[in-house]
């Protein structure tokens, strides 16, 4: 689905990236982990088309070059766009794509459905709390029905809460749309609890580390012997990163 | 007591204040809140005062929206481009340079008319207009931008869908300020000399030729009501076309 080939970036002499090289299959929920600052949101932007690189990354088999639309965004920020509605921001993309009215009016009602915030369609986002306009960005994403969505700590900003209700939100809404997630974090559990998948980064600049497929059933156990156990060996990775 | 009972009464103290200065001054130099009031109704009744409101309003309106046609697709452009950002060298050097001092040179390029008191006017108008929708294009938040991109928007459709009306608090503050400021300008220049003997700045100048401090007043406050009427009906309008922003709810 996602193939990157020794993706490399670098601002002036300040190297971010070095020879980053993986994959990630179909319908699979990867999470990269890593130190702050060591250039995970950059590596994101990269697939999205947001930052130029050195280096190839394929698509569904296809080099992708600039934007493209099988790929959803959701950001670290709030970024929903504040001068428009809940129903104004998830029909965006469409709108910006030309799609008909009716088939919009449709896909955001079905999303209002998915994030079960169909009361809200009409509130702007500064009337709504922090996690409900997280679920709205993660709706704006899916409206164009990308392959692929990529998640830049998109949980950060939030209460402890809220984070455990929006992580099995979107475990939820994942499972329910079998879309392709990289996810991004600096949060060990929170790793553990989503992915199938965790990659760990090196510091800057960024390199694929180590790799931890995440074999627990899915409804996991936060406290349970083997959660605890991943969570234990992949902090030992970060930790020799934050040593210098 | 309430914000309003509160405001009326520092009205009627300010009033008061006025009233027992005025007793101890000769009314050639400082006529009674009473007298002003006759003179104020006696100058509505006649009519003049609406006339030469209106015609001073006129004047601002032309200048005013000389000012919006030019700044605001100026500021935007300034805003969104790096190339043009660096105009604003120029702005910077301008900007300082109060309305009045362009009267001089109003005067030797349009004369004493109309159209030197509407460029004194746009002068005025122009650069809060300019920097407010400068600024607000310059402030969208990157990541706003990037929200549009990955949804696939052109740069064009950025602009016009998130840029701009991310601006428009900002854009529709600088109108509010450079309407006011436009304000300023015009009773000022038209204290400068007219063409035509009609404007609240032209019927002050004249009463005080005439050695009547109560004319004189009674426009003064006049051109505060004015101003102050445009200024509420102006962030009326705010409130009703920004109703997504939390900090005016």
């Amino acid at each position: 689905m996602i193939a990157l080939e020794k993706v490399s970036k670098s601002i002036g002499d300040l190297k971010i990236l070095e020879n980053v090289s993986f994959s990630v299959s179909k319908g699979e929920f990867l999470c990269m982990v890593g130190p702050s600052g060591c250039g995970k949101t950059t590596l994101l932007k990269c697939i999205a088309g947001l930052r130029s690189y050195e280096g190839e990354i394929f698509i569904e088999g296809v080099k992708s070059e600039g934007i493209n639309q099988k790929i959803g965004f959701v950001f670290q920020e709030f970024s929903l766009f504040p001068f428009r509605t809940v129903k104004g921001n998830i029909g965006f993309g469409m709108e910006i794509q030309k799609r008909r009215n009716e088939n919009r009016e449709k896909t955001i009602r079905d999303l209002l459905d998915l994030i079960r915030l169909q009361q809200f369609e009409n509130a702007y986002p500064h009337e709504l709390s922090g996690g409900m306009q997280k679920k709205v960005a993660i709706a704006r994403a899916l409206a164009t029905d990308p392959e692929i969505l990529l998640m830049d700590e998109p949980f950060l900003m939030l209460d402890a809460q809220t984070r455990n209700m929006l992580q099995k939100e979107l475990l939820r809404i994942w499972q329910k749309t079998c879309k392709t997630v990289v996810f991004v974090t600096h949060d060990v559990d929170e790793a553990v609890f989503l992915a199938d998948r965790i990659m760990v980064l090196t510091k800057r600049p960024a390199r694929i580390k180590a790799e931890f497929p995440v074999d627990l059933e899915r409804k996991r156990d936060r406290s349970s012997p083997e959660f605890v156990s991943i969570r234990k060996e992949i902090l030992r990775e970060l930790e020799v990163e934050y040593v210098e | 007591m309430d914000m309003r009972t509160q405001k009326l009464v520092i009205v009627l103290s300010f009033v008061g204040l006025w009233q027992v200065v005025a007793l101890g001054v000769h009314t050639r130099f400082l006529p009674g809140p009473f007298e002003v009031t006759k003179t104020l109704v006696e100058l509505m009744a006649t009519g003049e005062l609406v006339v030469h409101s209106v015609v001073s309003l006129s004047r601002v309106v032309a200048g005013f929206f000389l000012a919006v046609g030019i700044g605001l697709p100026l500021g935007i452009v300034m805003g969104w481009s790096r190339k043009m950002e660096n105009f604003s060298v120029i702005v910077e050097v301008l900007r300082p340079i109060p309305p009045l001092a362009w009267i001089p040179l109003a005067m030797i390029w349009f004369g004493i008319g109309f159209q030197s008191k509407v460029f004194i006017i746009f002068i005025g108008a122009f650069f809060p207009i300019l920097s407010n929708s400068f600024l607000g294009v310059r402030e969208t938040e990157p990541y706003m931008i990037e929200a549009g991109r990955v949804l696939g928007a052109t740069d064009n459709e950025i602009l016009q869908k998130i840029v701009i009306p991310n601006s428009f608090p900002s854009i529709l503050e600088g109108l509010r300020i450079g309407l006011g400021i436009a304000w300023m300008c015009l009773v000022a220049a038209e204290l400068t000399g007219l063409k035509s003997p009609l404007g609240l700045g032209y019927m002050i100048m004249e009463a005080r030729d005439l050695g009547r401090a109560d004319v004189v007043i009674a426009g003064m406050i006049t051109i505060g009501v004015i101003g102050y009427i445009m200024n509420l009906i102006l962030r009326w309008a705010e409130r009703k076309l920004v109703r997504w922003k939390s900090d005016r709810a």
